[in-house]
């Protein structure tokens, strides 16, 4: 337990140091605009691939439909700030708490479904949840809903972010977390030794489609104009390739895999006509290499190479 | 943690690679310096994604235009040089791409994109870094005026839907005797909705009603479910914002459900696809407004131009990429330089200048006063039957 | 017209499309009957096929037929390769590995025919007589029925083989249990093999229908059917082929009826929300047996 903290602490310390030489560097313009962007992108999609990878990669539940509960976390909180001007922060919660809640009335009759049938499941309500908002005026309908207040920035993506990856790290490790892992394994034998398979399954799915709402507002207060375009299935999909190029089941993982798809659509912006021709043969050629991922079911904190780190730092 | 080293290991090399990767390339937009006998040009279009066709024939367009400064000589000794970014047919990567062009690339003024969406995204970070835009083919009014603000840095190159939707209305009134109408959108294009609402506005004006609404999305294939609903309306006239790819199986379908009546439509029409996918007799008894006709002797220069670089005919994203094209490098001869704000103001002051397809002059909202004109296909052939020059607001 | 009538037009303009959904949902099915594999790409071999099929037609200058046998091969070929170079090194993976990878190889069908046929849509040659039957009100065109028949057919066709023949019994047993059926002495490569070209080549079928019918293809045109197929494959049982027919009939006719009564843009809204409510009550689709799990 005792390491558990101190490691907390130390991976909380090289956090803010990270964002402290990001910062500057684009505080001295020595990233620019555009690498800035997309540094922010990659938070965002952090959220995304770490709040998936919680409901996909450690209870095991197949979900297409992140996309969706993004979507609602994006169209609250931009109704909030524009039309109500609620400050970012309280929309941003709003957000999350409405993709939740939504998250929880939806799971509640769909997490009966096992495997492919729950993912056609969630992926049909993601698109339901796209064309519901696609139909309403009031938000813009299909062209998108404009003149949103630039609020987002990279602190704030940053210091979400962070709050995400030791909210769900923490989760994980409690007994919640286990009994979820546990669902995982198997679902039968964990029902058979009194974990309420039901409540656990749920309660992933519902902080999973929390901080995908939460992600979604900071999505949408970076651009100005958001439109359902921008969460279709295939955006599902996108998150879902996150998760498992980066490896089912481990945050670490959840980081480099939405670290990598958005590192490698940027850095292919110049060749445009083939850059998803790239991208497809790069994702095809990592399954072979790695079919479990980066990372696998193993998070950098357990690696060999930190805990040498660790120990030094211990002992000085 | 059974795990090998030896895979432990390749992991951390790969995420080595791409964070020292992202740095060198961070570095490497900042040391993009310009040379001094080019002007760059940033265009950002839909490449990839759902309306690629659209994106890539406007920039196939423009591409010429500025070949063909080019090998003129250039602007004052300057050659152009274009930057090309995909936008994946998306309003937060034409943001991205915006930003790239802007801050990498330190382009001096940006064309595109193709849809009114993606355009109105990118225009703050524009106007914030001072960089002109020039919008080939969004018609959406709100692209260059928000809230009855001007926004400074936007302009379009081609007319705007109220004014196509005006036109159209008075067609069915005046021309066809119509007293009934049928509005068929699609209802994932802005252009598509922004029109609809105009005919509609325009039309019971001018004495008519529109008796049925219905919309499609986007890729669909298959219409004949709503077109059987809008057959039983039977009304005078079938009023179809939309464009050629989705256009061309509507006429086909509907016409094959037995529906005889006119059918109208914009310049989202103007392609020889729509003749193909429907057939020559499906199409006849419809009528479309556009912005030039093919058989006009001023717009045969560019044509024929179009059809010797490309081996095929332009189609009318073509034509207004190459109008973009055409205005600016007109803005940049009279801004005397490659300062963003000074290409604004000539932008601002384009006038009577002649483009691919007619002549323009940038009104006080940065949208063209340009002549619209109505072509009817009739066995096969498209027929002018009106030009319509509008007065400035 | 009546309401009646309508209705009965509606039901029409349903069958038809659904007929399409049917005929590349029966691809789907019997892929994942084989190797449970949701293959993402299948839509795309579908694109693949009608473009084979405009090519065969518009520059080897050949008829109908022999345009659907060339698409069939064709693209049946490439539904093995992409077997054998993509999923067969995975088999052993974890089954989303082998679901990624077919995502992958979707974009890359989409992308890289983008880049060598560009985006721009192809239209088909008028290659099959376009006659329509008028019924009072009501018309019925002649492809329509054509494709209705061919989808038919092939399902009894492809039933057949599972059923009666000793590949099929090869194809239900490496199905039921690879490891045991390889004990047995099926092949279990070759049959898993044999099912891609199968599907692959129903998907050419479709494609080269689609294409006539509609009269246009592009390279994204293989997404949206693609994914409605799977729907309907799910909605009557995946894995069983008279399933993936009445599911696809039955998405057709919801989505006309939606489109005539209420409105088309909720159209894909209420296919999704019907399958969802299926799958609530009989969670293995229409035609599908409930398993028990073993732990």
């Amino acid at each position: 337990m005792n390491l558990l903290r101190r490691n907390d602490l130390i991976m909380l310390a090289f956090g803010i140091v990270v964002f402290a030489v990001l910062q500057g560097l684009m505080e001295e313009g020595i990233i620019g605009s555009f690498w800035k962007l997309n540094l922010m992108l990659i938070g965002i999609n952090i959220i995304m691939s770490v709040s998936l990878n919680l409901i996909n990669g450690y209870t095991g539940q197949f979900s297409l439909g992140h996309a969706g509960f993004m979507a609602v976390g994006a169209y609250v909180g931009v109704v909030l700030t524009t039309n109500f001007h609620v400050p970012f922060l309280g929309a941003l919660l709003a957000g999350g708490a409405a993709a939740g809640f939504l998250g929880f009335l939806i799971g509640l009759p769909t997490l009966r479904l096992r495997g492919d049938y729950l993912a056609i499941a969630t992926l049909g309500l993601g698109e339901i949840i796209r064309i519901v908002i696609m139909n309403i005026e009031y938000v813009g309908g299909a062209a998108g809903f404009r003149n949103i207040p630039h609020y987002t920035n990279f602190a704030w993506v940053f210091f979400i972010m962070l709050f995400t990856l030791f909210f769900i790290k923490n989760f994980v490790n409690s007994s919640h977390g286990r009994a979820c892992i546990a669902i995982r394994e198997n679902e039968i034998a964990a029902e058979a030794m009194g974990v309420n398979t039901t409540k656990y399954k749920i309660m992933a799915f519902t902080i999973g489609a929390a901080f995908a709402g939460i992600a979604g507002g900071l999505f949408a207060h970076n651009y100005y104009i958001i439109s359902p375009a921008s969460f279709t299935f295939m955006q599902s999909f996108i998150f879902l390739i996150m998760v498992v190029l980066g490896g089912l089941g481990s945050i670490t993982g959840g980081i480099a895999g939405a670290f990598f798809v958005t590192f490698i659509s940027a850095a292919l912006a110049n060749w445009p006509e083939y850059r998803m021709i790239i991208f497809a043969l790069l994702l095809i050629l990592l399954m072979f290499y790695r079919p479990q991922g980066l990372f696998g079911y193993v998070e950098i904190t357990n690696m060999g190479i930190f805990r040498k780190i660790l120990k030094r730092g211990g002992t000085a | 943690m059974n795990f090998s080293k030896k895979s432990m290991r390749l992991a951390g090399a790969l995420l080595g690679t791409m964070l020292l990767g992202g740095v060198f390339a961070g570095c490497g937009g900042g040391g993009n310096e310009a040379k001094s006998d080019e002007i760059k040009i940033g265009a950002n279009f839909e490449m990839t994604g759902n309306v690629a066709n659209y994106g890539n024939a406007t920039l196939e367009g423009l591409k010429l235009a500025i070949k063909e400064t080019n090998d003129a000589g250039g602007i004052n000794g300057k050659k152009i040089k274009l930057i090309e970014v995909d936008n994946k047919s998306e309003a937060s990567e034409s943001v991205n791409a915006a930003t790239k062009l802007i801050s990498d690339d330190k382009v001096k003024l940006i064309v595109g994109p193709a849809v009114t969406a993606n355009v109105i995204a990118e225009s703050q970070v524009a106007t914030d870094s001072k960089v002109p835009v020039l919008a080939p083919d969004a018609t959406s009014p709100a692209v260059t005026v928000e809230n009855g603000q001007v926004k400074d840095f936007i302009f379009r190159s081609c007319f705007i839907d109220p004014q196509q939707g005006d036109v159209m209305a008075k067609f069915a009134v005046d021309n066809l005797k119509a007293k009934t109408a049928v509005i068929y959108i699609d209802n994932s294009s802005d252009y598509s909705k922004s029109l609809g609402q105009v005919f509609k506005e325009k039309f019971e004006a001018a004495g008519g009603t529109v008796v049925m609404q219905e919309a499609f999305l986007q890729k669909d294939q298959d219409f004949k479910a709503a077109l059987t609903k809008i057959k039983t309306a039977n009304a005078d006239v079938i009023f179809i914002p939309a464009y050629y790819e989705e256009v061309g199986k509507i006429v086909k379908q509907a016409r094959e459900l037995g529906i005889t009546q006119p059918l109208l439509g914009t310049d989202g029409w103007d392609d020889f696809k729509v003749a193909d996918i429907a057939g020559a007799d499906a199409l006849n008894n419809t009528f479309f407004s556009t912005h030039y006709s093919d058989k006009d002797e001023s717009v045969k220069a560019f044509i024929d131009a179009y059809n010797k670089e490309y081996k095929h005919a332009p189609n009318v994203f073509a034509a207004l990429g190459y109008d973009a094209g055409k205005l600016l490098v007109d803005a940049i001869k009279r801004a005397g330089g490659d300062d963003p704000v000074k290409i604004k103001d000539a932008l601002e002051a384009t006038k009577d200048l002649q483009v691919g397809t007619g002549i323009i002059t940038m009104d006080k909202n940065h949208n063209p006063i340009k002549q619209a004109v109505i072509l009817e296909n009739k066995g096969g052939d498209r027929v002018m039957v009106a030009k319509i020059m509008p007065e400035a607001e | 017209m009546e309401l009646s009538q309508q209705l009965l037009q509606q039901l029409i303009n349903g069958i038809s499309l659904g007929s399409i959904y049917a005929l590349i949902a029966l691809g789907y099915t019997m892929i994942y009957g084989i190797i449970k594999l949701i293959n993402f790409a299948h839509g795309d071999i579908y694109m693949v096929g009608a473009y084979v099929g405009f090519f065969a037609i518009t520059q080897a200058q050949v008829s109908i037929l022999p345009a659907l046998l060339i698409s069939m091969v064709v693209t049946g070929l490439l539904g093995m390769l992409v077997e054998k170079l993509a999923y067969k090194p995975l088999r052993h993976a974890p089954r989303i590995s082998i679901l990624i990878t077919a995502i992958g190889v979707s974009f890359f069908l989409e992308y890289a025919s983008m880049y060598f046929v560009s985006p721009t849509p192809r239209t088909f040659p008028e290659v099959i007589d376009n006659v329509a039957f008028h019924v009072g009100d009501l018309v019925i065109n002649g492809q329509q029925l054509l494709i209705l028949g061919i989808t038919v057919v092939l399902m009894a066709i492809l039933t057949y083989i599972v059923q009666k023949t000793k590949l099929g019994k090869a194809m239900r047993a490496a199905s039921f249990d690879t490891e045991t059926a390889q004990l047995m002495g099926v092949n279990a490569d070759q049959v898993i093999s044999f099912t891609f070209v199968i599907g692959s080549s129903l998907a050419a079928v479709a494609g080269v229908l689609v294409g006539v019918y509609y009269n246009s293809i592009d390279p994204l045109m293989g997404i949206m059917p693609g994914l409605k197929a799977f729907v309907a494959a799910v909605l009557g049982g995946i894995g069983i082929l008279p399933g993936a027919v009445v599911g696809g009939l039955v998405l057709g006719v919801i989505e006309a009826l939606v489109s005539g009564f209420i409105s088309s843009t909720f159209r894909d809204a209420a296919a999704f929300a019907i399958l969802i409510l299926v799958l609530l009550f009989k969670p293995s689709g229409l035609f599908g047996k409930n398993t028990n799990e073993k732990v």
